[in-house]
């Protein structure tokens, strides 16, 4: 029986883990009272902002709200808490155990030189509200963020692809996307258009446009050993020796006891 | 687009079909100023720039998704094809995120920290070299290369001493770094540091208070403090609008807490301010370095953390002992689990902020990883920066944010 492989999540699994692993947790610390971090915290809640948890990770404070507040809590944060940069902006795939994105604010608050992270959780259907009202730096981050994982940004002045071509199928940051190429994809024409039973006469599809097949006599030029254009493919192996270059040759002179004539040089 | 036939010829970089006075051209993505692979859409009134579109993503290599399907000592490698120009900040920059994830940031030895933090600025030099020569070349000053680029050599070559490598260095580990210093190489080390600051002086002689170089730096690419806050501008692209932050000195890692240095900020908010900026940084550097060489014999010779859960053993004990090749060899094969949970280790690599962002899951491989480049978000900014300035401006306003499309495109 040929093995299950789940196509929801195609990332690289450990290949043996211990049934009785269990992977430890980072440490989550409540925030210390009377702390600049409970002061945003408070700041949020006196917004009326619903916080669905927040804690201390690692010297960061991290902040889950309600996606539909995601603009409103980056503007208290700035303008009354001072978090004036947002560092980075992404997401992160959950699709295949929740149905769900991730979307990640880092922001930083430069005169207290504290850190703050914002999550949020949106369903695969679902748009987040775009904060380049907020911060321009999220004009690139949230393209990127729309060009990776497919999340549809509301309100984006400008969403299109940034870093795939425009004209790419998929998102390639997805758990789904593929890891290699599809390798039937070369018989999809030749099956298409004359039949299965054809494959061995035409062969696979070539689809890399860097291929230089040697025995192509009409695109590819082999200085040196040309056949005529169009030529009977084996003669390019029946050519071994050169044949006589119709190009101008390139001829050694003696610079320094030679003539400087180009005529006599000839 | 425009379809080429006899009446309308089709001209690659131009577009004449607008109805208003603009032209559009095309810039990059191979002009030799774009500094790697930058494709501006420009919009022209005359020679003033009213609209631009940065277009970016010819060097993508999917490097993020790479990072989600190997193990963590694998993917280190790969980080050094972000920032080619200075690869060990990347390198440093990814340890650092495992290695506070892990929870071992501490226990890296001394001697592999002031190892790590030579590395660093040394690669900030090498940068800023590089800096320094392609955008006087962009400029026109084309003997300023040739000079940069001889000290970046000098630099390069201890790099090279150090690790074999002179671009990818892989010079760092997760827990430490893979080899001590070889012989000699803290003489030549300091030689080098000698000789640089004559040669610094030299550069400054030449651009500083030169004339031409005044004129095409001065008041060209003015990034306003807003600016640089809203389009998340870092390094010296912050700290030339004003804004006194550097990472090394508000968030200290490695030695960077210990150490004696200054950051070097100015109010002038253009390339001339930000030149000044990459000059002064070096000769602080350079101040680093020095300290860092009396550090360094004060330190046992032991260059890896000892945490046997995520980080092999040294080489003698594993071919000794029986449980450190065990240990090793389930290291190797399988890959560290880190424990579940989020990490964002920010560093001041040459360019600005660069942090890595892991979602560890608990598995070998990262969950999710993102690369926070500088250059990124220093391309984003163009958009805003170049509209108002005059065509030959753009190539100096590119030159000056000092993007590395390794980086931007990931």
């Amino acid at each position: 029986m040929r093995r299950y492989t789940p196509k929801d999540n195609v990332q690289k699994k450990a290949k043996y883990t211990d049934r009785f692993w269990v992977a430890p947790q980072v440490p989550r610390e409540a925030v210390e009272e009377g702390s600049f971090f409970e002061e945003v915290v408070d700041e949020l809640k006196s917004n009326s902002i619903e916080l669905l948890d927040y804690y201390v990770e690692l010297g960061q404070l991290v902040l889950h709200i309600n996606p539909q507040d995601n603009v409103k809590t980056l503007k208290t944060l700035k303008e009354k808490k001072c978090f004036k940069m947002c560092s980075e902006l992404s997401a992160i795939d959950y699709l295949a155990q929740d149905g769900e994105f991730e979307i990640f604010y880092q922001l930083l608050n430069l005169d207290k030189a504290q850190r703050a992270r914002v999550l949020t959780r949106i369903k695969e259907d679902e748009a987040i509200e775009s904060v380049v009202n907020v911060y321009k730096m999220a004009n690139f981050a949230e393209r990127e963020m729309y060009d990776m994982f497919g999340i549809y940004v509301n309100n984006h002045p400008y969403l299109k692809r940034i870093i795939m071509p425009d004209d790419w199928v998929g998102h390639p940051l997805r758990k789904t996307y593929p890891l290699q190429g599809d390798e039937h994809a070369q018989w999809y024409e030749v099956d298409k258009i004359f039949g299965k039973e054809y494959r061995d006469i035409i062969g696979p599809e070539n689809r890399d446009p860097a291929r230089v097949d040697r025995y192509d006599t009409q695109r590819f030029a082999r200085v040196g050993h040309e056949v005529p254009f169009g030529a009977d493919p084996e003669l390019v192996d029946k050519t071994d020796t050169p044949i006589e270059s119709r190009y101008s040759k390139t001829f050694l002179t003696d610079y320094t006891t030679g003539s400087k004539e180009l005529s006599e040089r000839k | 687009m425009q379809q080429p036939n006899k009446l309308k010829p089709f001209f690659e970089n131009l577009n004449f079909e607008r109805k208003d006075n603009t032209m559009v051209i095309n810039f990059g993505p191979q002009h030799p100023s774009a500094h790697g692979q930058l494709r501006l859409v420009l919009e022209l009134q005359g020679e003033q720039v009213v609209k631009a579109y940065p277009d970016i993503g010819y060097l993508h290599r999917g490097v993020e998704k790479m990072a989600e399907n190997m193990i963590y000592n694998e993917f280190l490698p790969t980080t050094d094809r972000l920032d080619y120009i200075a690869s060990t900040s990347n390198n440093y920059a990814f340890a650092l995120a495992v290695e506070r994830l892990l929870g071992i940031e501490d226990k890296v030895p001394r001697r592999a920290k002031v190892i790590r933090t030579m590395l660093l600025e040394i690669n900030r030099i090498i940068s800023h070299l590089f800096f320094l020569a392609t955008h006087a070349l962009d400029v026109g000053a084309m003997s300023i290369f040739l000079y940069a680029f001889r000290e970046r050599e000098f630099a390069m070559d201890l790099m090279e001493d150090y690790c074999g490598a002179r671009l990818t260095h892989s010079a760092v580990r997760i827990g430490g770094v893979p080899l001590d210093l070889p012989p000699g190489w803290i003489e030549s080390l300091s030689n080098f540091l000698n000789k640089l600051p004559e040669q610094i002086k030299l550069y400054e002689d030449l651009l500083t208070e030169n004339r031409i170089w005044k004129m095409r730096l001065e008041d060209v690419g003015v990034v306003s403090k807003e600016m640089a806050y809203e389009w998340g501008c870092t390094g010296p692209m912050l700290r030339g609008s004003g804004i006194a932050y550097d990472v090394r000195k508000e968030e200290p890692y490695e030695l960077y807490g210990e150490l004696d240095f200054d950051i070097p900020v100015t109010d002038r908010c253009d390339s001339y301010g930000r030149y000044r900026l990459y000059m002064e940084e070096m000769k602080e550097s350079i101040k680093i370095l020095r300290q860092l060489i009396s550090m360094y014999p004060k330190t046992e010779p032991k260059l890896m953390a000892h945490a046997p859960q995520y980080i092999s053993a040294p080489k003698e004990e594993i071919m000794t002992q029986n449980y450190a090749l065990m240990q090793h060899f389930v290291l190797v094969t399988q890959g560290m689990r880190p424990p579940k949970g989020t990490v964002y280790a920010p560093t001041e690599s040459p360019k600005g902020e660069l942090g890595f962002f892991i979602r560890s899951e608990g598995e070998p491989y990262a969950y999710r990883l993102k690369v926070r480049a500088p250059s990124f978000f220093h391309t984003g900014l163009l958009q805003d920066l170049l509209v108002g300035c005059y065509i030959a401006d753009v190539v100096t306003i590119i030159g000056s944010t000092n993007i590395v499309f390794g980086e931007v495109d990931r």
